[in-house]
């Protein structure tokens, strides 16, 4: 039975009713899996999955100083968002270790909307509103909004059938303010699996009838409610970062991969001159996918060995419903960290091999 | 649902007694808890392996989870099936998906498990049902 101090999303009775498997993730009592972690992981592969991501938080920064503040305290150009466009970006320390990784939406341009990470919610924001010696009102407003992810190549045509807003007409990483079965819905083209999809949010109060009518929309698609089992196998094969993993506040969005959010050249912001000298004089390691060869799978926090020697740790690792593989992400020193090295992983006292590949493992035909 | 001739450890493996061997696996409740698995290393054929001690693993999507020997004794077969289909440890984990089968050196220990019985009524304790 969950303790009386985990938190709860708007659709905690409705997962229970439903039968999922209700697990303690990072404070929360969510559903790891409905029918079973595979089952759901092919859905989102073939037709559509739902998820419940209540969980993840959000923080909303207006008034005129609110695309300076956002700016500064972020990694990727805020500037260069139009109102509707979201991107990926870094929440750093000083010493460009991650607070957070976010997505960032600017609605207009004084007021920008971000989805943080659940367990670090109340972190950003305390980040955020300490940094803000400008004007701007920074808001956590986490309980006004219930997040659901429709996901997969059916997605779209599942949630068309209750909006009136083209969805085929909201590009990549953009959002519409519209409705969803009549509700007002921020419906966002955005996703965390490697497929198509949506992340859409609004007042939990509509949150049962909404997760109802999805899974009613896409039940010709063969839509299956997910827990977050699925969501953590779907993303390690499209090879994206988890906080607390991949990244955390002692990396660095270099060694993490993730030099594509850092514009250097954009001005002044939280983390850019030791970001500027770690461009300068590179990274001592780096994240690289890797391929189990041996019977075993690699998992999170498990010890890598290259030519016998410690050379690093598994972030991330499972079986790969898709490819049918083991497959993971390590950290290993990067003169090393390039696709074909022999490492060996040990499971349980026992060296495993496997080999350096590139990630992402898996990418949907567009 | 929990066959009547097993018997069963708190550990959630069963042991089916036929003579001085010991067919052994885990348990309906087991595979539920631990969703799909998709990998199991298990002892080789001829190990020792002693009562209530770790004799392999077997892994689900999410975690890995021991299998600890609920009879001590030799090896004696092992259920290969599991190396290409693990998945028939969630089919059926009172049959097909049994794990391996050991000739007992020690036939009393079985007087200190469970009974079907007894082992329903502790996975309905441990789980708050």
């Amino acid at each position: 039975m969950p303790t009386a101090t985990l938190k709860t999303t708007a659709l905690h009775a409705t997962h229970r009713r439903a039968g999922a498997k209700m697990v303690d993730f990072g404070g929360w009592d969510m559903p790891v899996q409905y029918s079973g972690i595979l089952e759901e992981h092919r859905a989102v592969r073939s037709a559509a999955g739902l998820f419940d991501v209540s969980h993840m938080g959000e923080i909303e920064i207006r008034g005129a100083d609110a695309a300076a503040l956002t700016d500064y305290v972020t990694t990727n150009a805020v500037q260069k968002l139009e109102p509707g466009q979201a991107h990926y970006s870094g929440l750093l320390y000083e010493h460009a270790g991650f607070v957070d990784d976010i997505l960032v939406h600017k609605i207009a341009s004084d007021n920008y909307f971000l989805c943080v990470n659940a367990s670090n919610q109340e972190k950003d924001y305390q980040h955020i509103a300490s940094l803000n010696k400008l004007h701007a009102s920074v808001e956590l407003t986490s309980d006004r909004y219930t997040q659901l992810a429709i996901q997969g190549p059916r997605a779209l045509a599942t949630l068309q059938k209750l909006t009136s807003s083209a969805l085929d007409a909201i590009r990549y990483y953009h959002f519409v303010d519209g409705s969803v079965s009549g509700i007002p819905t921020r419906i966002a083209r955005t996703g965390y699996t490697g497929e198509d999809g949506f992340e859409i949010y609004f007042a939990p109060e509509h949150s049962e009838r909404l997760w109802n009518d999805i899974l009613d929309a896409g039940g010709e698609f063969g839509i299956k409610p997910c827990g977050l089992g699925a969501r953590n196998t779907l993303r390690l094969e499209a090879g994206m970062a988890l906080y607390g993993h991949e990244i955390h506040s002692t990396i660095t969005p270099f060694e993490a991969g993730l030099g594509w959010i850092v514009k250097l050249d954009k001005g002044e912001f939280i983390g850019r001159s030791a970001l500027a000298r770690q461009k300068d004089q590179g990274v001592a390691r780096k994240l690289i996918g890797f391929e189990m060869t041996g019977r075993g799978i690699g998992r999170d926090g498990y010890e890598v060995f290259l030519d016998d020697a410690p050379a690093g740790w598994v972030t991330s690792g499972g079986p790969s419903p898709t490819l049918n593989r083991n497959i993971g992400m390590c950290y290993l020193a990067s003169d090393r960290a390039k696709p074909g090295q022999r490492i060996q992983v040990m499971i349980r006292d026992q060296a495993v091999d496997a080999i350096t590949v590139p990630a992402p493992f898996y990418k949907r035909a567009k | 649902m929990y066959p009547e001739e097993l018997h069963y450890t708190k550990q959630h493996e069963w042991v089916r007694l036929k003579d001085d061997v010991g067919v052994v696996g885990i348990t309906d409740h087991a595979q539920n808890e631990l969703g799909d698995i998709v990998y199991v290393d298990l002892p080789r054929v001829g190990a020792k392996v002693e009562q209530a001690k770790t004799m392999g693993s077997v892994e689900s999507v999410k975690a890995v989870s021991d299998i600890y020997s609920p009879v001590s004794g030799e090896v004696i077969e092992i259920n290969d099936v599991l190396a290409t289909s693990p998945e028939k440890l969630n089919e059926s984990p009172h049959g097909d998906g049994w794990l391996v089968k050991i000739r007992l050196s020690a036939p009393a220990e079985i007087q200190g498990l469970l009974s079907a019985a007894d082992y329903e009524k502790y996975v309905a304790e441990e789980t708050g049902h």
